[in-house]
């Protein structure tokens, strides 16, 4: 299935999981950038604004998957985030939605829902994109007195 | 646990012992209190009373007695001063004075006498024959020369008979001269023998030397004390009344009541045995403690009972607290096996993930690679497929049991039971399979929800779902899990075929720390919880029974109208 041109930031804590997914997601043909904490998922958006959608673990030692989400949407609000979570607590789920999460999935995960998911958190950046670039030239043009 | 059994029951005993003790101690000390006081106020009072009462009747008689005497020293007097002794020394006319006086007094006067200064009695009425009688040596002829009157002691004289004489003094022609008369002895003495009181009371009269004037009585030893001391006395007059008690050799003591009458020359003494004089103080002190050694039996008894009672309230008490402590450790036990549970399950899970997902790796690279030529094509297939599988059952098995390890939160909400019931089998599904047992569910997909604790609601069929796979255990057999809609009820069956319950233990199998499990196995609370639960629920819990056919329970929830 193809990735179309997404660039995907997996923030997760265990590396050989990381790896894994990695791999299978590059021969999906997503682009994948990789983070082991909260913090150096961060940084590594910071230089990469062009990240479509973050896959981010909620159990992470440091900083958690819910502060790593809140600082997400603090600085990168278009960024979608899908959280993994190893453990089913609903409550952590909601938590995620209610900050702005796009969607959460049960780790191990079926790869092809996954994408799935990641497609679909795509589309809802774009169109939220555009949504912006729209309200942004109206606004230009009513300064302009168009 | 015997010697821990032995503890108790020593605790419990003392415990007992203890608050009668108390009871008894705090209820009797006031009532000793009190009826000492009253005992003591009430005798003191009484024994006063029949005092002032004894007093007052002395004084009476003692007046009746000096009234009589008086009366008839008057009479003579009288006689003596209005007729000439030339009068009175004619026999007939003394007779008929004498007449005269026994018709006024009756027996009083015996008879009537004149006395000359020799002492010769030269003129007598009467029934003896004592005229010219010589009185001159006789003590109470010198005693009357001496003054114009005079009552003599009782004597028995020259007739032999006791009697006493009162005279009148007179002078004719510068000699004196003795009028005399005899006073009968019977009614004076009736007049004091009248004063009977009691069953032993009784009064006399003595003489300051110590002389019966009143018929004597044998039991009376004038010399004897109390009236030795009195008729000692040098007090002659006043108007005193003398009591006095004194206890007698026999233990009893007698109450004595003197006072002097004719001008202090006799004494009339009353006594009477102090238990006839306080008898209707004795009969009440009895009573009264007859009433205290009831009132006292009564309060031990009642004690005893109530101790007992309180002391078996308290044991059962003492139990149940015992119980509720026993819960409550099993219920954190549970709950760090939980948190346990919910560690281990999500450090499985994250090994698990990676497993799965290099599986899904060399799939991936399986599809690239053209291994047609490859003979175990299909066995590398089939054996990711397998991995990818087992990872999923492994992410179920450690969901399942992390939604089971919940902090459990007991507040009721609408549940569909058919829901919970396919959980819980879920958990118990690998148990079941290692036992032989088969589970088999019959749900009622109309089954409407229940407003109950969700977790509560999975406690008790995991530990139905449990015990029947324990009674199964080893022999293989099947537990069957119904729901229906009965009677506004949602039931839940659980069937199984083992070896069923006998009739004795069916009657106690929901009692705390029963068990038919060895030691160890079982701590006999499963069932009470269950039963504590579906109770609270405003549910009923219930078991059908046979032995070698096997076991039904069943739970009744009502409907949320």
């Amino acid at each position: 299935m193809d990735g179309l041109d997404t660039k995907v930031l997996l923030i997760d804590d265990e590396e050989a999981f990381v790896s894994a997914l990695e791999k299978r997601l590059t021969t999906r043909n997503v682009k994948v950038l990789t983070a082991h904490t909260g913090e150096q998922g961060l940084e590594q958006l910071s230089t990469e604004p062009d990240v479509d959608v973050v896959l981010l673990d909620v159990k992470m030692p440091g900083m958690d998957g819910i502060a790593t989400l809140r600082e997400i949407k603090k600085s990168h609000p278009i960024v979608e985030v899908i959280m993994l979570t190893g453990h089913a607590t609903v409550e952590s789920a909601i938590d995620g939605m209610r900050l702005g999460a796009h969607d959460y999935l049960m780790k191990p995960c079926d790869v092809e829902e996954l994408m799935a998911k990641i497609k679909d958190a795509k589309l809802k950046k774009q169109a939220h994109q555009e949504r912006i670039l729209d309200a942004a030239g109206k606004e230009l043009l009513h300064r302009r007195g168009l | 646990m015997d010697k821990i059994a032995d503890l108790n029951e020593n605790y419990y005993k003392a415990l007992t012992r203890r608050i009668v003790l108390i009871i008894v101690v705090v209820s009797i000390i006031p009532l000793v209190l009190i009826s000492g006081t009253i005992r003591y106020f009430f005798q003191v009072s009484y024994q006063e009373k029949v005092s002032d009462h004894l007093t007052v009747l002395i004084k009476k008689h003692r007046q009746n007695i000096d009234t009589f005497l008086n009366e008839k020293l008057a009479d003579i007097r009288a006689l003596a001063e209005s007729y000439t002794l030339d009068q009175l020394t004619d026999e007939a006319f003394l007779k008929d004075r004498l007449r005269i006086l026994q018709d006024s007094y009756g027996r009083s006067f015996a008879d009537l006498g004149v006395v000359n200064e020799q002492g010769i009695q030269i003129a007598y009425a009467g029934p003896f024959k004592l005229k010219e009688a010589d009185y001159s040596h006789a003590q109470w002829f010198k005693k009357a020369m001496q003054g114009d009157t005079y009552i003599s002691d009782v004597f028995p004289g020259l007739r032999g008979l006791p009697h006493f004489i009162v005279t009148a003094t007179q002078e004719h022609k510068g000699k004196k001269w003795i009028l005399r008369a005899t006073v009968d002895f019977d009614s004076f003495n009736s007049l004091v023998e009248n004063l009977r009181i009691g069953s032993t009371g009784f009064a006399f009269i003595l003489n300051s030397k110590g002389e019966f004037q009143t018929k004597p009585h044998a039991e009376i030893i004038p010399s004897a004390e109390p009236y030795a001391t009195f008729l000692g006395s040098t007090e002659k007059t006043g108007d005193d009344v003398f009591v006095v008690e004194q206890p007698k050799d026999s233990g009893d003591s007698m109450l004595y009541v003197m006072s002097r009458l004719k001008n202090g020359d006799w004494i009339l003494a009353f006594q009477q045995s102090a238990q006839d004089a306080y008898s209707a103080l004795y009969t009440a002190r009895l009573i009264a403690m007859v009433i205290f050694l009831v009132g006292v039996l009564g309060i031990v008894v009642v004690a005893i009972v109530l101790s007992k009672r309180v002391v078996t309230r308290i044991i059962r008490a003492d139990k149940e607290k015992e119980m509720l402590n026993e819960r409550v450790i099993e219920a954190g036990k549970l709950a760090s096996l939980g948190e346990l549970a919910a560690g281990i399950a999500h450090e499985i899970n994250n090994p698990v993930a990676v497993m799965v997902e290099e599986a899904g790796w060399i799939q991936d690279l399986l599809e690239e690679e053209d291994l047609k030529q490859c003979q175990n094509l299909d066995e590398f297939k089939q054996s990711l497929k397998q991995i990818r599988i087992q990872g999923v059952r492994c992410k179920e098995i450690t969901h399942k049991l992390l939604s089971f390890a919940r902090k459990t939160d007991p507040r009721p909400t609408d549940v569909q039971v058919n829901d919970l019931i396919e959980e819980v089998v879920a958990l118990c599904q690998q148990r079941a399979r290692y036992a032989t047992v088969k589970i088999i569910m019959n749900l009622d997909p109309e089954l409407p929800q229940v407003h109950v604790s969700p977790t509560e609601m999975q406690q008790v069929l995991m530990n139905l779902i449990n015990n029947s796979m324990d009674a199964i255990d080893g022999r293989g057999g099947t537990v069957q899990v119904n729901t229906a809609q009965r009677d506004n009820h949602v039931v839940i069956e659980v069937t199984d075929d083992g070896p069923g319950i006998p009739e004795p233990y069916l009657q106690r199998i929901f009692d705390p720390f029963f068990t038919t499990k060895p030691v160890g196995k079982g701590t006999g609370l499963g069932l009470s919880i269950c039963y504590g639960i579906v109770t609270k629920m405003g549910g009923k819990i219930s078991v059908n029974s046979a032995v070698e056919v096997g076991t039904t329970f069943r739970i009744h929830i009502p409907l949320r109208n």
